[in-house]
């Protein structure tokens, strides 16, 4: 019979599972780019981080590497996911037809240059 | 018990990567497929702790700190050249 | 100099994480590696001395990350009520907000909280204004906006980094 640390840890994976699953299917139901990589950065990262919870739970001894793996997760995808989602804004990849409004567009002009010019 | 719980996270993520793979398939634009293999990473990494938790060794968490690394690497230089590309 | 140490601790810290041991070995070799490293590197990473360490930073940190905890489940409850309906209740729009930060590490932060928090994700940034797209847009405002978005953030992140 296990402990209920160990039960916790294994609702956890689950759930963080049930989080990933999320993710995928919102990736394939969005209408487009924006909102896919809004659903997929955030449902994954939660769901991965669920998941390390749930491990650490189970073996209290691995808790140094899941913890340098969590921040690792925390700071690193939402930067991989800007910089996907700038790509995408200045190679003009359309904004679904429900998008009410784009301030983005009146960016000062100084800065535009920068951007297609620099990088 | 735990590892009846453990497999079905198995199960949920692999159906997870499946439906991602759609999008990889069918996605209209390049960043959309670059997306699509972001998720996948993440999933990957994900199921590499399942794996560890299953076969109680430590040393998978390494292999998945490696994976995350290359992952957010690889999602960096392929929309760095598509952006120069064009 | 302050860069100097707190890139150190930080690669130190990393380094006994992913060893998970104390041993003498382990501690020698990540020290002379990590004083090589920040001696090499450390001549461009001016965003370490913005951080400041008094007591009240690290009180604003603490609170930072709970209130950031928070946002995040409550973000994938939403996200998971929108993704399983079935007529995908979404709303989208980029709108512009201002935030009062001037640090560097500061704006990183903030940019990084908000993708992981509510239907925000950040676009672009360009000076103090972010440009954020918005799963469920209410106005084009920019004052609105940022009370709704950056207000709960920003007054920890104003304490931690100024």
């Amino acid at each position: 019979m296990e402990g209920i640390l160990e039960i916790t840890g294994g609702v956890f994976m689950v759930l963080g599972a049930v989080s990933l699953l999320v993710a995928s299917i919102g990736l394939y139901r969005m209408p487009d780019f924006y909102n896919r990589i809004q659903i997929g950065t955030k449902a994954s990262t939660f769901g991965a981080s669920l998941s390390i919870v749930g491990v650490a739970l189970i073996f209290p001894g691995w808790i140094p590497k899941l913890l340098a793996m969590l921040l690792f997760i925390l700071f690193t995808n939402p930067i991989s996911s800007h910089i996907v989602g700038r790509t995408a804004y200045f190679t003009n990849v359309p904004l679904s037809k429900r998008t009410k409004v784009d301030r983005l567009k009146e960016m000062s002009p100084g800065h535009l240059k920068k951007v297609k010019t620099k990088d | 018990m735990v590892d009846i719980l453990i497999y079905t996270a198995m199960a949920i993520s692999s159906i997870g990567v499946l439906v991602a793979l759609v999008r990889f398939v069918k996605g209209p634009e390049k960043v959309d497929r670059i997306v699509a293999v972001d998720v996948i990473s993440t999933i990957g990494i994900t199921l590499i702790l399942i794996l560890a938790t299953l076969m109680r060794r430590e040393i998978y968490i390494d292999v998945a700190i490696v994976y995350a690394i290359l992952g957010f690497i690889g999602v960096i230089v392929v929309s760095r050249f598509i952006k120069r590309g064009m | 100099m302050k860069k100097y140490i707190l890139l150190f601790i930080t690669l130190m810290i990393f380094w006994l994480l992913l060893n998970s041991s104390l041993s003498l070995e382990v501690f020698v070799i990540g020290a002379g590696v990590s004083i090589l490293i920040s001696l090499m590197f450390c001549s461009k990473c001016d965003i370490f001395n913005e951080i400041s360490l008094t007591p009240k930073a690290i009180y604003a940190t603490l609170m930072f990350i709970f209130v950031f905890l928070g946002a995040l489940i409550k973000a994938n409850l939403s996200i998971t009520k929108r993704v399983l309906s079935p007529s995908l209740p979404i709303n989208p729009g980029i709108v512009k907000v201002k935030t009062k930060l001037t640090s560097k590490v500061g704006r990183m932060v903030l940019a990084n909280a908000i993708t992981l928090t509510p239907g925000t994700f950040t676009l672009e940034i360009d000076g103090e204004d972010f440009f954020i797209h918005w799963v469920d847009v209410k106005s084009g405002e920019t004052e609105e906006n940022t009370k709704e978005i950056v207000s709960s953030f920003e007054k920890y992140l104003k304490l931690m980094y100024g």
